[in-house]
């Protein structure tokens, strides 16, 4: 059924948005993650234009994310005053990452600084986790605990605050600097950056995995609800009706996905997010070394 | 001398008179395109006839050559190169005008029924109908950037060039068909026909095919567009709603 997108402009599969929104919601619930890195490109793949695509997948984000994150809160795995400090640095950088995006833009390269911002974090973050996960499974096999790292240097500076649901002691400044960074580089590549706060949560913040999940939702939901009205009142690039098809298969798979994610293992769960963070960044990173089948490309020029 | 001259002037008479005495009469299936939901493309019969008061003129038969042309924007076109081992946009060519939707149906092979002159007169080919000025002086080869435009844009289906498309019966009768695309941009699309004899263009008519939005896809663009805030507060409600439905029914369906 082919359905005409009156922001978009160009008319497509209403099943297939269907679908690419349930996949995505699926790891949505099950990691904590967006699914921004995701559904962006798909979305580029059926071919949305990229504008529509980026400024539409954050509000599809806002739905899959308060949904999995409802799930969550009935599970008490929300750290609220962790989220509002994540919350306060994030607003923070996302205003930095949106005077260099703005930049960029101004020199002409953003498209290729986004895709290298994606293809190094991607590929790091990947890889730490994937070498992590790996080390604990095997440690788990040997039938030793699985002892993680209790004491960090982060546990030194000033300012402490008692995050009871984490079961941290530690000072404000971390969390703060990692919101930063995260609202700062989903500005800039047009995601909520769930998976660069989930792994910086666990690695640097020394969160339980469950807990970080359910946290960094509530702060994907602020920032992409933020974007979306960005994009809405400037750019006139949210597409409703393709937003509501990707959200009605995507609030529906963030269900099935945050049940999925119960079931598992906190190993397994890394595991396989960092397997899904590697396959995009290879993806990305082919489209950078090989050459393109067209090596000319449209843009609209933008009104003056 | 003097008989050169008369013979000039007879010349001339007979030019002007063979434009004027075969005029086109059209129809078309649709004077209005209207893009709703469940929108997917469009067929646009075009039945044409020509009216003469006298006989056919003898010479070279009658061929008919059609465009439909978009709403026309500026279009920037960018070139990729290898760069330290990854492929980046090395520079970049702006076409000052291109049609979003651009067709041209004929009766025959272009080349045969439309002459070179008349094609740079009345901007009827692919090529002519893009308007490019000015490319920055350190680009080498513009052309290339126009002919990559016209190569993305065909294998898109939004350039359409169709020989043979147009049917003539006893140099009187005419019919065609365009088809659109489901991707279309709204505006006026203009739509020109023209008579040729010999590749000299005898007689022209135009029109235009209004593409709108209706109902819904109108009221949400024209929200967006005037009410920008309210429209992005409606997207965040709808998200945040459909995120809670989908919790509460699958909490019911848990017990």
């Amino acid at each position: 059924m082919q359905i005409y997108l009156p922001i978009a402009e160009v008319s497509v599969n209403a099943f297939l948005l269907l679908g690419l929104g349930g996949i995505v919601g699926i790891l949505s619930g099950m990691f904590g993650v967006g699914g921004g890195f995701l559904i962006t490109p798909l979305l580029f793949f059926v071919g949305i234009p990229p504008a529509v695509a980026v400024a539409t997948s954050t509000n599809q984000i806002v739905a899959s994310s308060f949904s999995a994150l409802l799930a969550h809160l009935k599970r008490r795995t929300v750290d609220f005053r962790m989220g509002w400090v994540l919350l306060a640095g994030g607003l923070i950088g996302s205003g930095i990452g949106m005077f260099i995006f703005n930049y960029l833009k101004s020199l002409g390269q953003v498209d290729l600084l986004v895709t290298l911002c994606y293809v190094i974090f991607l590929g790091i973050i990947g890889g730490l986790m994937f070498f992590e996960s790996l080390r604990a499974i095997r440690r788990s096999r040997k039938g030793g605990r699985v002892q993680r790292k209790k004491h960090y240097w982060v546990h030194g500076l000033p300012f402490k605050l008692r995050f009871r649901v984490s079961g941290l002691y530690i000072s404000v400044i971390p969390p703060v600097l990692v919101g930063a960074a995260v609202g700062m580089l989903s500005a800039i590549m047009g995601v909520g950056g769930g998976f660069i706060m989930v792994p910086a949560m666990i690695y640097l913040l020394g969160m339980p995995t469950k807990v970080v999940i359910g946290t960094s939702l509530l702060q994907i939901i602020f920032v992409t609800g933020f974007t979306t009205m960005l994009h809405a009142t400037t750019n006139q690039t949210v597409d409703i009706v393709l937003a509501v098809l990707l959200l009605v298969g995507g609030v529906l798979g963030a269900q099935v996905g945050t049940r999925i994610g119960v079931r598992m293992q906190a190993e397994q769960l890394r595991i396989l997010l960092a397997v899904l963070v590697l396959a995009v960044c290879a993806k990305l990173a082919l489209d950078l070394l090989l050459e393109p089948a067209e090596l000319y490309s449209l843009s609209p020029v933008a009104a003056e | 001398m003097i008989r050169a001259v008369f013979a000039f002037v007879g010349l001339l008479f007979t030019a002007l008179t063979a434009t004027a005495e075969e005029e086109i009469v059209l129809g078309l299936s649709q004077a209005e395109v209207s893009i709703t939901t469940n929108f997917d493309g469009s067929e646009i019969l075009v039945y044409g006839a020509v009216k003469r008061e006298t006989p056919i003129p003898e010479g070279a038969p009658l061929e008919v050559v059609m465009t439909v042309s978009g709403p026309s924007t500026p279009i920037m076109v960018r070139r990729k190169e290898r760069r330290f081992g990854i492929w980046v946009n090395v520079d970049a060519v702006e076409v000052d005008r291109a049609p979003s939707f651009y067709a041209v149906v004929t009766s025959g092979p272009l080349s045969e029924v439309l002459k070179r002159i008349e094609d740079l007169r009345h901007r009827i080919s692919i090529p002519r109908a893009i308007r490019s000025v000015g490319a920055p002086m350190e680009i080498e080869n513009p052309v290339k950037f126009t002919e990559a435009l016209i190569r993305v844009r065909t294998a898109s289906n939004l350039y359409q060039v169709i020989e043979d498309g147009v049917k003539v019966d006893e140099q009187t009768l005419f019919r065609a068909a365009v088809a659109l695309p489901a991707s279309l941009t709204e505006g006026a699309y203009d739509t020109r026909i023209f008579l040729t004899r010999g590749g000299d263009v005898v007689a022209q008519y135009e029109t235009v095919i209004d593409v709108r939005k209706v109902g819904m896809e109108r009221w949400l663009f024209n929200l967006a567009h005037e009410q920008a805030f309210i429209y992005g507060l409606l997207s965040l409600f709808i998200a945040v709603s459909a995120g809670w439905v989908a919790s509460a029914v699958f909490g019911l369906l848990r017990r």
